[in-house]
């Protein structure tokens, strides 16, 4: 574990230099006993494949008396990677319709989209990240097989609900947005309602699988093609 | 067009408030930002000169949190269907109420009928309209804060629109003005404090120096996000890193070697290497730069940052007590 000054009123602890569900999980649980510990000093905090940034109240606490409390609280870190989170099923249609570098992404990986879609559906993923837009979680890892580099020109709308592969990771776009990623299907579930408790399904720490869906089951769930 | 295909903001509400009749270039309902959302994903937003943005609220004795307008550039125009006070801070902008100009930071009455029109800023980028109490507009996730991007905050989630109302409440009551000795003044020459963090040792001694000695420019893409500037490279030893977590002020150098300064609206995970941070107080003064203003970088310690946000906040609350109360407004 190493910290680092982020700025005026923040630190960053450093767990590890790769993502692993390992790592991901000690990453968790410090954030837990961080909000307990810190209370209301902390402002906020941002939880990431490897790292912690913590956001505390300069004008109540200082840097060094939260970095000791850090070091002190998470001196003797110890995890349990498979008792982490819940699990997640997320529907999914895939197809060329509903993702259109499905063929494309099977093309180059020497396999069929049947494999592609088998493959995609056959790991349990982790939530490591939320970020980029309200409620994009990223999810890793994906099978080395079916991984594939983000598109070379990113697409100016990727469609709410889009389930996308981007070398090792995959997620549901929450939103429509410009982005990069290969688009494998649709899911119809929201993974950003504000309007909804809780406006998210998952959660940092999280495990998702995806479940293939027809045409028929997407549409009544409320998909919209 | 059916009921039901009414927008809410655009149906006469109950406590009109004020009409946006032009809606100018980019005028945002703010308050002091959304935290503890971060874990999903969640910006700060909030103001991007939050020192003005709080002497508007409090020359109208509001809280300082209460809901007020961010206008950047100007072109705003209301029009008041309740009778209240407002107070105009930030930026150096020509207002008129009925078409008679108008001194900022100074709370001032308006009637319902009251038109007020904003022209363009002359000094600064971001000026601020504060209303007593507040803009009346429902929290999401805490916060009035608008972030376009993330479709959250003001009113629908997006930058004022024409024909939008801004619901708040009748008020009369006593005027307040702040000496003109306390006004700040906005340049286009600044000096940034820096606090070395994130990952500076990837940083060379010399590529520091070149840094923290060399003068750079705010380019065209400055916004409420970041502040891409440009002038002598400076390259990291790593190209890229883990995504991690983006702090208020964070200086981000990409692979060009020109350095961005993320402000309110920054994503909250990145993975281009860090410097360090900008003092909150001096991102205020940036926020108030336009395109062409020349930024210079001096490193400070954290102690000397805590030390100066403790200052910030005594000198802040001090003026209060100097206040205000000895001054009466003549006409000259």
């Amino acid at each position: 574990m190493r910290i680092e000054i982020a700025g005026e009123n923040s630190l960053i602890i450093y767990f590890a230099d790769k993502a692993s569900a390992e790592v991901s999980a000690y990453v968790q649980q410090a954030a837990s006993i961080l909000q307990d510990v810190l209370a209301n000093d902390i402002i906020d905090m941002v939880p990431s494949y490897a790292s912690l940034l913590v956001i505390y109240d300069a004008l109540s606490t200082d840097s060094f008396t939260v970095q000791s409390k850090i070091k002190h609280n998470l001196a003797n870190l110890a995890v349990d990677i498979a008792a982490t989170g819940k699990i997640v099923t997320l529907p999914v249609y895939y197809s060329p319709e509903s993702g259109a570098d499905l063929e494309n992404l099977a093309k180059n990986a020497q396999l069929t989209v049947a494999e592609v879609i088998e493959i995609h559906q056959q790991c349990h993923y982790r939530v490591y990240a939320i970020g980029f837009a309200p409620g994009f979680a990223y999810l890793g890892e994906v099978d080395r097989r079916i991984a594939a580099p983000r598109l070379a020109s990113p697409r100016l709308n990727v469609p709410r609900g889009a389930v996308a592969i981007a070398d090792q990771q995959t997620a549901v776009y929450p939103a429509a947005s410009p982005g990069g990623w290969n688009l494998i299907g649709l899911c119809p579930q929201r993974m950003f309602d504000p309007l909804k408790e809780p406006c998210m399904p998952v959660q940092v720490g999280d495990k998702v699988r995806f479940k293939a869906i027809s045409r028929a089951e997407f549409l009544s769930l409320g998909g919209e093609l | 067009m059916s009921a039901s295909s009414f927008n809410k903001a655009t149906m006469y509400p109950a406590n009109p408030g004020f009409k946006v009749t032009k809606s100018g270039l980019l005028s945002l309902v703010q308050d002091l930002g959304r935290y503890g959302c971060h874990n999903i994903g969640l910006t700060t937003g909030g103001p991007l000169d939050p020192y003005a943005f709080k002497w508007a609220n409090r020359l109208l004795a509001n809280e300082l949190n209460a809901s007020a307008i961010e206008i950047s550039i100007g072109g705003l125009a209301l029009e008041a269907l309740v009778d209240t006070r407002i107070c105009i801070t930030g930026a150096e902008i020509e207002f008129t109420i009925n078409g008679i100009n108008q001194p900022q930071w100074q709370s001032l009455a308006v009637t319902a009928g009251d038109n007020i029109n904003f022209g363009f800023v002359s000094s600064g980028v971001r000026s601020y309209l504060a209303v007593r109490d507040g803009f009346d507009i429902e929290p999401t996730f805490g916060s009035t804060s608008t972030v376009v991007r993330e479709g959250l905050g003001g009113v629908n989630g997006t930058k004022l629109l024409d024909g939008q109302f801004l619901p708040c409440a009748n008020f009369e009551g006593n005027d307040s003005h702040l000496k003109l000795a306390t006004i700040p003044e906005y340049k286009t020459d600044i000096c940034l404090r820096v606090i070395l963090g994130y990952q500076h040792h990837a940083f060379t001694a010399l590529q520091k120096r070149r840094f923290f000695s060399s003068v750079y420019r705010v380019s065209e893409h400055c916004d409420r996000m970041g502040y891409r500037l440009t002038g002598p490279e400076i390259k990291p030893a790593v190209d890229g890193i883990l995504s991690e977590g983006i702090c208020l002020g964070a200086i981000q150098v990409p692979a060009n070697g020109q350095p961005i300064v993320l402000m309110n609206d920054r994503q909250t995970i990145g993975g281009y290497p860090k410097l360090g941070s900008v003092l909150s107080a001096d991102l205020a003064k940036l926020a108030q730069c336009a395109q062409g203003a020349t930024i210079r970088f001096e490193q400070i310690s954290i102690e000397d940052a805590h030390n100066i946000l403790h200052l910030d906040k005594v000198a802040f609350a001090a003026m209060n007590s100097v206040k205000i109360e000895a001054i009466c407004l003549q006409p000259q």
